[in-house]
């Protein structure tokens, strides 16, 4: 049990790397930004593991609670605005990924950069 | 029993990554990451991130996937097979996860209340938010008013991002535009009895719990970022129902351009007012004779700005890649 403290951890590394290896491996440039999407959920959830306190509640103060114990309000914050960011450069990289198509006709690395060296 | 239910959802979280990544079809890859961020939703949940976890809901199971199906319609389905040498890769990723898991060990527990990150301004927030703000979410009063500078930072990115979306798709290739322009609009689901139906009966309702997520946002887990997209779903399904043409009659494009800009307006103005009125930029103290009601009006009104603008764009980037669909 002492060990599961850390599990949340190990998840974020887990997450991180396999979000990093689509982007690293995958030729097909929506798979890399699907990674992308999956290394940037991996850092929200490192964040969020750190607002956590033992026996706390979501920071939102009860009156005539006395003694309740909270968890950290600071990380959620950082988390709550970088979600929508995140949505919205996703949404700006397909529509890089979507011009990209349409001058090349292929969302494929290796073919892209083939037709980049024909020309 | 919340460790194992905590536990059982981290690995589901981790097999569903591993699904997406290797999923050929990309159609299934974007599923799979709607239901990624579900899962990461709950996981945030019982984190105690109430806020955090009606975020990633909204947005990542939600206005993530349509934008990402809308991408795909416009790109290629399938990903191309060839035979990767990953071997290196693999063994990159896997010692750099490694040397990741190792570094954890250093890290304080779950949960441990005497971590360094609980120590330095967090209990302030906590201690003080009643007597200066008087509001009980105290990610509310931290996002509106603590740390206003960064949200507003954060809603001109949002705008930038919309901006650019804009500069990308809307830019017409001249030859083709007479012979894609005959091609029919879309209909919808209009023909398809059950999503009509259910579709329908949920628009009004989703619009209103957009509008109780902003307005309760000060009182309960909610506010302008959530409610902005909430609206947004709210407005795209109704598009995916009755089409393209009949959303932007409802929302025209002159309205959108005025949420964007106007939401981001609205703050920076908040802002301005509150310079003018002798205080520092976004300090709403300065708004009432009583402090404390003068935060709760500036953290109303700029919330307001920040759901307007989160609203407005994510429908601009919705049409922006439907549009290109019908030319």
């Amino acid at each position: 049990m002492e060990l599961l403290g850390y599990y949340n951890y190990w998840v974020f590394a887990i997450l991180l790397m396999v979000g990093f290896y689509a982007v690293i491996v995958r030729n097909n440039l929506i798979k890399k930004l699907l990674g992308l999407a999956i290394f940037q959920s991996a850092v929200f959830l490192m964040y969020i593991t750190m607002d956590k306190v033992e026996g706390g509640t979501a920071p939102i103060i009860q009156e005539g609670v006395a003694d309740q114990i909270y968890s950290n309000p600071l990380p959620q914050v950082l988390i709550l605005t970088a979600i929508v960011v995140g949505v919205s450069t996703t949404a700006l990289g397909l529509a890089i990924i979507v011009r990209i198509k349409e001058a090349y006709g292929s969302i494929e690395e290796d073919d892209i950069i083939a037709k980049d060296r024909e020309s | 029993m919340i460790t194992v239910f905590a536990v059982f959802l981290l690995s589901l979280l981790v097999i569903t990554s591993i699904a997406i990544v290797r999923a050929q079809n990309l159609f299934v890859a974007v599923m799979l990451m709607a239901i990624f961020s579900l899962l990461m939703a709950a996981n945030f949940f019982i984190l105690d991130a109430a806020d955090v976890a009606l975020t990633e809901a909204a947005i990542g199971a939600g206005v993530t996937t349509v934008i990402f199906l809308g991408a795909l319609s416009l790109t290629a389905e399938n990903e191309k097979k060839v035979e990767l040498s990953r071997g290196l890769a693999i063994c990159v990723v896997a010692a750099t996860a490694l040397v990741l898991i190792y570094a954890t060990f250093d890290k304080p527990k779950l949960g441990d209340p005497e971590a360094p990150v609980h120590q330095h301004v967090a209990p302030w927030y906590l201690s003080e938010t009643p007597n200066l703000v008087g509001i009980p979410n105290v990610v509310t009063a931290v996002l509106g008013s603590f740390r206003a500078y960064d949200t507003l930072g954060e809603v001109f990115v949002v705008f930038i991002a919309c901006i650019g979306v804009l500069f990308l798709l809307s830019a017409r290739n001249e030859s083709d535009q007479q012979s894609r322009r005959s091609s029919p609009d879309s209909i919808g689901l209009r023909h398809h009895l059950i999503p009509k139906v259910v579709g329908r009966l949920l628009f009004p309702f989703i619009l209103l719990f957009g509008l109780y997520v902003q307005f309760h946002g000060e009182y309960g887990p909610g506010g302008g970022f959530q409610a902005g997209a909430i609206i947004a779903t709210g407005i795209i399904l109704f598009a995916l129902l009755e089409g393209e043409k009949r959303a932007l009659a409802a929302v025209p494009h002159s309205v959108l351009m005025g949420m964007v800009a106007g939401g981001a307006m609205m703050y920076t103005l908040v802002g301005v007012t509150s310079m003018a009125m002798g205080g520092n930029f976004l300090d709403y103290s300065v708004f009432s004779s009583d402090p404390v009601f003068g935060q709760q009006l500036g953290i109303i009104l700029i919330e307001a700005g920040v759901g307007i603008t989160v609203c407005g764009a994510l429908l601009t980037i919705f049409h922006a890649f439907a549009a290109r669909e019908n030319y």
